[in-house]
């Protein structure tokens, strides 16, 4: 089931044949589309499909290729195959204006208008209303208030933009885009920074828009969302289309299931043998560990010699608890204990001293370092718990530098070459390797297996094996279920910023993974959008 | 209340208020025609160089070279108009499209070669003032009938001040660009800049065309601030106008512009000079003070306006923390 293989396009075609065409002729009709970065294949063959009065939910976990389409449509990136058909013509957008004239109007995640101006102004720039070859702001301040009128929007025009909310400016946004463009409107993850009032009043103002005959593609991860407004949905994986299906009579669990790319009913073999917790050592503990807007309150006790598998879609929590364990961030609420004393973690130092390991996801962020050689970016957390002022002699580093690129069969042609020519599994190895040198106790892998191809996969999967046979305490987050299950000596699900359910050693399969997941999704959406999960963070904020 | 957009100016606007007013209760004889006629004639050159100092500003950018263009102008005018024998409008015209031209290249090379404006006017401001060596390292005199006419010019105010023609034209300039800032595509345009580029440019802003038009009107100014300067000292010189960019920014900023760009007034960089000014002749009535006080005071009034911005900046983030978590 993972994208090196290539067993997706064929599974994708099986669902095509279930869409349901809206009618014969579509408002926006993208056919084939393909684009590649750099040889990496980031869309393959994509079809994409829109009807006017629908709204079209895109769904995907991250690097799936939501934002590369979109972008796509939107001009801001050139395709390299494949056609778009707009109201019947080929279109070719070159840049954002160009796609915008045409009618594709689209807002960003971080609304892209200048608060520094008033909101009439946002609302006609470069389109301003002319007397005499002057701009005539009495007349650009009447339209406004004419325009936002229709969104229900009664506010000082007059007044700059950075006065008023992030839903205000969302709306003046939207308006903006929708005035300029008319037919096809793009919103990318519109509703991140809404509470939940802003959220439904945003609903409100989409099905508005709807009636009025704009077509609307949604991007979002929350799913409840997509439940509440969207007609239809279409889910990418890896890059390619998964399948495009009506929302009614969608079943959440088919849903999940076809975000995380398995089918119900296949049963996995639970490869890591039970493990019996309460003999061995608790390495660390979180009680009540929390942070305003990222995470509620959560326990986890850490044990020698055990691997936490940590599931749940995107946007579920799952890095912020990693981050809060390494004190990238600092909870708000809570307690951490090593060996039953008590610590703050001012920093990820303090977390390293205490014999924290972390592997974040994105390594090009925030792993390795780019131009330094791997013996450099093997010996870097060691050396940074040692402290600068007492280096490893060069002859330390070059033993722990080939213990290690033995160990980990890391391939390179020698241990001075700069990283950032090994393949993308070979740097994963290298990062691990890097921990594995500073000998932690508690080991926190988020994503570890992402963008490497399969042998190097299968190989990281057999070394958290050995690792937590050798008694180290391991945390792993992963988006594939198959894998979690591989390692995992018991799973916690989150769902919504929470920690909402642990599966103990006996009861691990990808099935039973998948419907914690899928009903914990349901539980905390009750009650339509308005009590969706900006609600939910909210009352964690309150509390 | 006032909005926190207009606070700045606002601001500026008291300080000038009470200054005066402070300058008036030591010596009455400050509130006079003569003595306001004096300080727009003595400031014109600069407050109309600081004018399209505040487009750039207001952009984001900055520009060094407008001191040498400046000197250059002068130079250009006194050796075409006197050794060279050309008429003089046509000098003038000449010597404003040569500088509008140069700034234009400026704001291209700002723009294309995606390069800071600090460094590319750095550059502008050496070739400028290499340039105004190049035609002549002396002071030359502007004998010219043009000239004696556009000194003689000028409005007399009851009380008997003179508002002089270099003081008029200042005006003149800082209401064309009242209206350009306000009342203009381009001026939107180079808030929207100013403000966030990225935006500007994703919500449809010419940024290339505004760029290079913000640097060739900020030449142009400096062009036309090099002509009030030649009238005001009948003279062109190549060591003149050193440093004037800063006084210009200093200016400017005192004016209530943010220094980071996207928010200001053309009106308040008039404020900003007539403080200037006013410290000046305020140190030349009380006749003790050393002229360095001007600087001094005008250095102290910049680290407060900082701080002021700072504070402005620092609230509204607040401001924007506490609506986006509704209590």
């Amino acid at each position: 089931m993972r994208a090196e293989d290539g067993s997706l396009a064929p599974a994708a075609g099986r669902f095509v044949s279930g869409r349901v065409m809206i009618g014969s002729e579509m408002l926006l009709r993208a056919e084939g589309i393909s684009k590649q970065f750099l040889g990496v294949t980031a869309l393959s063959n994509v079809d994409f499909d829109l009807a006017a009065g629908e709204v079209h939910a895109l769904v995907g976990e991250n690097g799936a290729g939501k934002s590369t389409l979109i972008k796509i449509l939107t001009g801001a990136y050139r395709r390299d195959g494949g056609r778009i058909v707009l109201a019947g013509k080929p279109i070719d957008p070159s840049d954002v204006m160009d796609a915008q004239e045409l009618g594709i109007g689209t807002v960003y995640q971080e609304v892209n208008l200048l608060p520094n101006l008033t909101v009439a102004e946002n609302l006609f720039l470069g389109r301003e209303p002319k007397r005499f070859g002057l701009t005539n702001r009495s007349e650009a301040n009447r339209r406004s208030r004419e325009i936002l009128g229709q969104y229900g929007l009664d506010i000082d025009v007059t007044s700059l933009l950075a006065t008023y909310s992030v839903a205000v400016r969302q709306i003046v946004a939207i308006a903006r885009a929708v005035d300029l463009s008319g037919k096809v409107l793009i919103l990318d993850e519109p509703t991140a920074s809404l509470d939940a009032a802003e959220v439904s009043r945003l609903f409100s103002i989409l099905d508005g828009l709807k009636q009025r005959g704009l077509g609307i593609v949604f991007i979002t991860h929350f799913f409840d969302q997509v439940y509440r407004i969207a007609d239809r949905v279409t889910i990418l994986r890896n890059g390619h289309k998964v399948a495009t299906r009506p929302i009614e009579g969608l079943k959440r669990i088919e849903l999940v299931s076809l975000m995380l790319g398995r089918e119900l009913q296949e049963q996995e073999a639970h490869v890591a043998e039970p493990v019996d917790r309460s003999q061995k050592p608790v390495v660390a503990s979180f009680k009540a560990l929390s942070k305003n807007g990222q995470i509620a309150p959560f326990d986890l006790e850490m044990r020698a010699g055990e691997v936490v598998g940590v599931a749940g879609l995107l946007g579920s929590g799952r890095t912020e608890t990693a981050e809060l364990m390494f004190g990238i961030h600092q909870p708000d609420h809570g307690t951490i204990e090593v060996d039953g004393k008590p610590v703050t973690f001012a920093s990820p130092r303090d977390a390293i001293a205490h014999g924290f390991g972390f592997c974040p996801e994105d390594r090009k962020l925030d792993g390795i370092v780019e131009d330094l050689s791997v013996r450099e970016n093997i010996v870097l957390a060691l050396q940074a718990r040692r402290g600068w002022a007492k280096p490893l002699p060069r002859k330390e580093q070059e033993a722990i530098a080939d213990r290690y690129i033995e160990a980990l069969d890391i391939r390179t042609s020698d241990r001075e070459k700069p990283i950032k020519f090994l393949s993308g599994g070979n740097q994963q190895k290298v990062i691990l390797a890097r921990w594995l040198a500073t000998d932690p106790r508690l080991l926190i892998l988020d994503e570890p297996t992402r963008g490497i191809d399969v042998g190097a996969h299968a190989e990281i999967i057999r070394l958290i094996g050995e690792l937590r046979q050798r008694g180290m305490s391991l945390l792993v987050i992963s988006s594939e279920l198959e894998e979690i299950v591989a390692y995992a000596t018991r799973v916690r699900v989150l769902a919504d910023r929470r920690h909402t359910g642990e599966l103990p050693a006996g009861e691990i399969s990808a099935d039973a993974i998948m419907r914690a997941i899928a009903s914990a999704e349901d539980e905390t959406s009750g009650g339509g959008a308005g009590e969706g999960r900006a609600a939910e963070i909210l009352r964690e904020g309150t509390a | 209340m006032i909005g926190s957009r207009l606070f700045p100016l606002a601001t500026t606007f008291v300080i000038f208020i009470l200054a005066y007013a402070l300058c008036y209760a030591q010596f009455p004889n400050m509130l006079s025609t003569r003595v306001i006629g004096n300080l727009l004639t003595d400031n014109a050159f600069l407050g109309i160089a600081a004018v399209g100092m505040t487009f750039v500003i207001l952009s984001g950018g900055i520009d060094l070279s407008i001191g040498s263009v400046i000197a250059f102008t002068g130079v250009f005018l006194a050796v075409t108009m006197g050794e060279g024998g050309v008429p003089p409008l046509f000098a003038i015209l000449l010597v404003l499209a040569i500088t509008t031209a140069f700034g234009a290249l400026m704001g291209a090379m700002i723009h294309y070669l995606a390069m800071p404006p600090f460094i590319v006017t750095l550059a502008g401001m050496f070739f400028a003032r290499g340039m105004a060596f190049l035609i002549s390292t002396d002071s030359v005199p502007i004998r010219v009938e043009l000239y004696d006419t556009l000194q003689d010019l000028y409005f007399r105010m009851p009380g008997g001040g003179r508002l002089s023609f270099v003081g008029m034209a200042m005006l003149a300039v800082v209401v064309a660009g009242i209206v350009i800032a306000h009342f203009t595509s381009f001026g939107r345009n180079v808030y929207a800049i100013g403000g966030n580029r990225q935006s500007a440019e994703l919500m449809g802003v010419p940024i290339a065309r505004t760029t290079i038009l913000i640097y060739a009107l900020s030449s142009f100014l400096a062009g036309l601030a090099g002509i009030a300067f030649s009238l005001y000292t009948s003279a062109g010189y190549s060591l003149a106008a050193v440093g004037v960019e800063l006084d210009a920014i200093a200016a400017v900023v005192i004016g209530g512009t943010l220094l980071t760009g996207g928010s200001g007034y053309v009106a308040g960089t008039l404020l900003g000079i007539l403080i200037m000014g006013l410290i000046q002749t305020y140190i030349v009535f009380d006749g003790t003070l050393s002229s360095w006080w001007t600087k001094i005071v005008i250095g102290l009034l910049l680290f407060s306006f900082i701080a002021l911005q700072r504070g402005l900046v620092w609230l509204s983030a607040r401001r924007r923390g506490a609506a986006a978590i509704p209590a």
